[in-house]
């Protein structure tokens, strides 16, 4: 049995999609993480969803060379 | 452990930290330790609109679990570098736990 954050060490190099709270989302190429799930990315680019007029989702982009993600913020990791 | 030694690296180069109550600050990062706590000087708040009371402030001291995120000048990171010890830290790990 392998413990769960080694999935995560295969995808070192890799582009990856992180889900954060308050709405955000961060995809971008994970160059280094450690236990607490705080992650380097690199070309990173964070969405931030809101529920705007008529209850429409409002999306806003926001793009980085090499952005560090406090563990914290963390809900997920997808592998696909 | 490896995150803290990688912010080290990065000591007076210019930053932006983001912190969770949306304040956006660009500065010289002065000093970090194992919490991430961070001293930040020559600052700048890039959202002044939303926080003008911190206009004159010119250093601060943030504490590490109130930052969301920090960008980083993409040409102070050795990409390969950092690759290489984050999976050695991963398998030492691994070791460690077996």
């Amino acid at each position: 049995m392998s413990a769960p954050l080694e999935i995560v060490r295969s995808r070192i190099d890799e582009k990856i999609v992180v889900k954060l709270r308050d709405n955000r989302e961060v995809t971008g190429t994970l160059h280094a993480y450690d236990e607490h799930c705080n992650l380097v990315l690199g070309d990173a680019e964070e969405t931030v969803y809101k529920v705007g007029s008529e209850h429409k989702i409002e999306t806003s982009k926001n793009t980085t060379e090499m952005l560090f993600v406090r563990g914290d913020q963390v809900i997920y990791i997808l592998l696909n | 452990m490896l995150l803290y030694s990688f912010l080290k690296t990065i000591t007076e180069k210019e930053i932006v930290i983001e912190l969770k109550n949306d304040l956006k600050i660009r500065g010289t990062l002065k000093s970090v330790d194992q919490f991430h706590n961070i001293r930040i000087d020559d600052i700048q708040i890039m959202n002044l609109d939303q926080y003008p009371h911190l206009a004159a402030v010119k250093s601060l001291f943030v504490r590490g679990p109130s930052i969301r995120y920090v960008y980083l000048p993409k040409e102070a990171v050795d990409v390969d570098l950092l690759q290489e010890a984050s999976r050695r830290e991963a398998l030492n790990a691994k070791i460690m736990a077996n």
